[in-house]
């Protein structure tokens, strides 16, 4: 498990990080969503060694984070890059070099990460003869070749066309399955909320709220219940405990006081008639962002 | 496709400088342009080697005069242009007004050895070996060691260094610059130290400057020897081997400023700008050079310091002017400023490297 603890970070007196605190934790993907210039990069960047923080701690597995234990590590920064005229093959393998892999450990994992990525066909095309998706995917394929334990991806879905986020989703979904941790920043909210298990809002450099995504929803839903059913519910106005929100014939929206009265209207209705749904509503990842920064 | 244990290991600071130094070295080689380059330098050394030999070969007779009491001793000895005169006034004033390369006359009474020869500075060696005994020379301007020779010598090695700097120095700027433009250097810097980036770099561009050096003082010499010039060789011999040494770390100092001010900027169209102070520390002293090259204050001056001694130092151990311990002490002055150029790189790299938009200034590239 990555715990980061506290990290401040300011760029001169422009204040950037505020005792961020959160844990990525392993095999599981998590999601770190912020608005421009909230602190996504940064940290990021704090978390690969490629900045110093000012203040804080950060612990791999309960050890404070060395370069060493980050050379195990995936990166992939928010600005691109690779060797423009690098044939693509031969830059992963040298990437993988510096990592510590033998040149042919280095070989081997390139090839079946081309071949993983759908870049086989390419792999010795230079970088800047590729189309634009297939660099995001050779992109992505720097970061994965040295077999990372974490995976740490800024915006690593921007730029991509459809096909291809599947693909990249499906290669991080099977990192973490296999025990990475993942560490992801994204500003398609839709894309997060599909894929992370755990979930870190930042804005303006503190951390607004992180945890397990569903334990993020009931937290921050209202305690709103949706039903519908085939007799009228008119009734529900005159409940005690209960909030009416929107209210048409058979459907109705409600908050409930306490979930003991949200099953007393589910009772209620059953005994009126047919009952077709009656579920409570979870706030959306949208819906939990715009309310907590 | 786990790795096992076997595939991977923690790489130390040598094994990524190395690798670095690698890339830079197997991406250089397959540029064309390098290669295109360096041939037209070596085709220039060699060209310069046979052109030599040529003139020297083409002067197939030597003018000499003799007195002629003793004209029947170069009787026997081939390829001679013989001038008769009368007496040794009318033969040294031959010599001086450079109609003739030598003159043979009559040693004066007293004398073991039956002839003596007269010439400006130095004397043929076709003549000198045809006399069967070996006469009493007299040099009557031994000091003019050819100012044309010295001239060559100058513009050689000045032009060496010279061309050597200005390729490699801007390639490294350039492709400190092309990490930083196409961003891969967060990567990089994610995966290795930043001192081993720069190290890499500086390592493998010099390399390959110590190479094409080496290639070129090699084609000289056996150029050199082919041809018949070993008397040439044999005053450029040592001289070439300082000035190789003192190229290797005056190349390090060079390379070392390059990276670091190619880490200033984030655009190839941004370079000129920063690498100009050190394009002039190139340019100055080798104009420097060529220009003063007969002023000794000045060639001393010059043979110190660090900028400008890997030409200077050779030139006067080539024109015989400095004692042997001097060239010892410039290269000690050069290799303590090359140190200090590496620390101040490596310390405006480390700044500059993540500084991405416009130029970084040189107080916050220092600073930090």
């Amino acid at each position: 498990m990555l715990q980061l603890d506290n990290i401040t970070k300011s760029f001169g007196v422009r204040p950037a990080l505020d005792g961020v605190t959160f844990a990525v934790r392993d095999g599981r993907m998590t999601g770190f969503v912020g608005g421009n210039g909230a602190g996504k990069t940064t940290t990021m960047r704090i978390l690969l060694g490629v900045l110093n923080a000012d203040a804080g701690e950060i612990h791999l597995d309960g050890k404070p984070l060395g370069a060493e234990q980050r050379r195990r590590f995936g990166y992939m920064p928010e600005e691109r890059g690779l060797y423009p005229k690098m044939k693509v093959r031969e830059q992963l393998v040298y990437l993988a070099r510096l990592h510590g892999f033998t040149q042919a450990a280095a070989g081997r994992n390139a090839d079946s990460l081309l071949e993983e990525l759908g870049l086989g066909e390419r792999r010795d095309s230079t970088l800047e003869s590729l189309s634009l998706g297939n660099q995001q995917r050779a992109q992505i394929a720097a970061s994965l070749v040295h077999e990372p334990e974490v995976l740490v991806l800024d915006e690593p879905f921007s730029g991509l066309d459809p096909l291809a986020v599947d693909t990249v989703v499906e290669a991080l979904k099977q990192r973490a399955a296999s025990g990475a941790s993942v560490l992801f920043s994204s500003h398609q909210l839709e894309i997060v909320e599909r894929l992370c298990d755990d979930l870190v809002i930042i804005a303006d450099g503190s951390i607004r709220a992180s945890g397990e995504r569903e334990a993020l929803r009931t937290q921050h839903s209202a305690p709103r219940y949706a039903i519908a059913c085939s007799s009228d519910l008119g009734w529900l106005r005159g409940e005690p405990d209960i909030t009416v929100v929107e209210l048409d014939g058979g459907r109705a929206t409600f908050d409930a006081a306490e979930p003991a009265a949200a099953q007393r209207v589910l009772r209620r209705a059953l005994a009126d008639g047919d009952v077709t749904s009656f579920s409570p509503q979870r706030a959306s990842l949208a819906q939990i962002f715009r309310e907590v920064i | 496709m786990n790795a096992t244990t076997a595939d991977r290991r923690s790489p130390r600071f040598a094994h990524s400088v190395a690798l670095v130094a690698e890339r830079e070295i197997t991406t250089r080689l397959r540029s064309k342009s390098f290669l295109i380059t360096t041939g037209i330098l070596l085709l220039l050394v060699l060209g310069g080697v046979i052109a030599g030999g040529i003139m020297s070969k083409s002067v197939s007779t030597t003018p000499v005069a003799v007195v002629s009491s003793v004209s029947s001793e170069l009787s026997n000895i081939p390829g001679l242009e013989i001038t008769v005169v009368d007496n040794r006034t009318e033969a040294e004033a031959l010599v001086t007004e450079g109609t003739v390369d030598a003159a043979v006359v009559p040693s004066e009474e007293g004398s073991t050895i039956p002839v003596t020869v007269i010439a400006a500075s130095d004397a043929p060696s076709s003549l000198m070996q045809g006399l069967g005994v070996s006469p009493e020379l007299i040099l009557l301007d031994p000091s003019d060691t050819s100012y044309l020779l010295s001239y060559l010598a100058a513009f050689g090695f000045g032009i060496i260094f010279f061309a050597s700097g200005m390729t490699f120095g801007p390639m490294i700027a350039q492709s400190v610059v092309e990490e930083k433009q196409t961003r891969i250097v967060e990567i990089l810097m994610s995966a290795v130290p930043v001192s081993a980036l720069m190290a890499g770099k500086v390592i493998g561009n010099s390399l390959l400057a110590f190479a094409q050096i080496i290639a070129i003082a090699v084609l000289a010499i056996v150029g050199l020897s082919v041809t018949g010039q070993a008397e040439l060789l044999a005053l450029l011999g040592a001289p070439l081997l300082w000035f190789v040494g003192f190229f290797i770390i005056g190349f390090i100092l060079l390379a070392a400023l390059f990276a670091a001010v190619g880490a200033m900027v984030s655009r190839q169209e941004d370079l000129g700008t920063t690498m100009t102070p050190v394009t002039m520390l190139i340019m100055l002293p080798y104009f420097a050079i060529i220009f003063l090259h007969d002023n000794p204050v000045a060639l001393t001056i010059m043979s110190y310091v660090p900028f400008s001694a890997p030409v200077g130092m050779p030139m006067r151990l080539f024109l015989g002017t400095a004692e042997w311990w001097e060239p010892l002490i410039s290269l000690a002055i050069l290799v303590i400023t090359a140190g200090l150029a590496i620390l101040l790189g490596s310390r405006i790299y480390n700044n500059s490297l993540l500084k991405v938009g416009s130029r970084v200034s040189w107080a916050q590239a220092i600073k930090g």
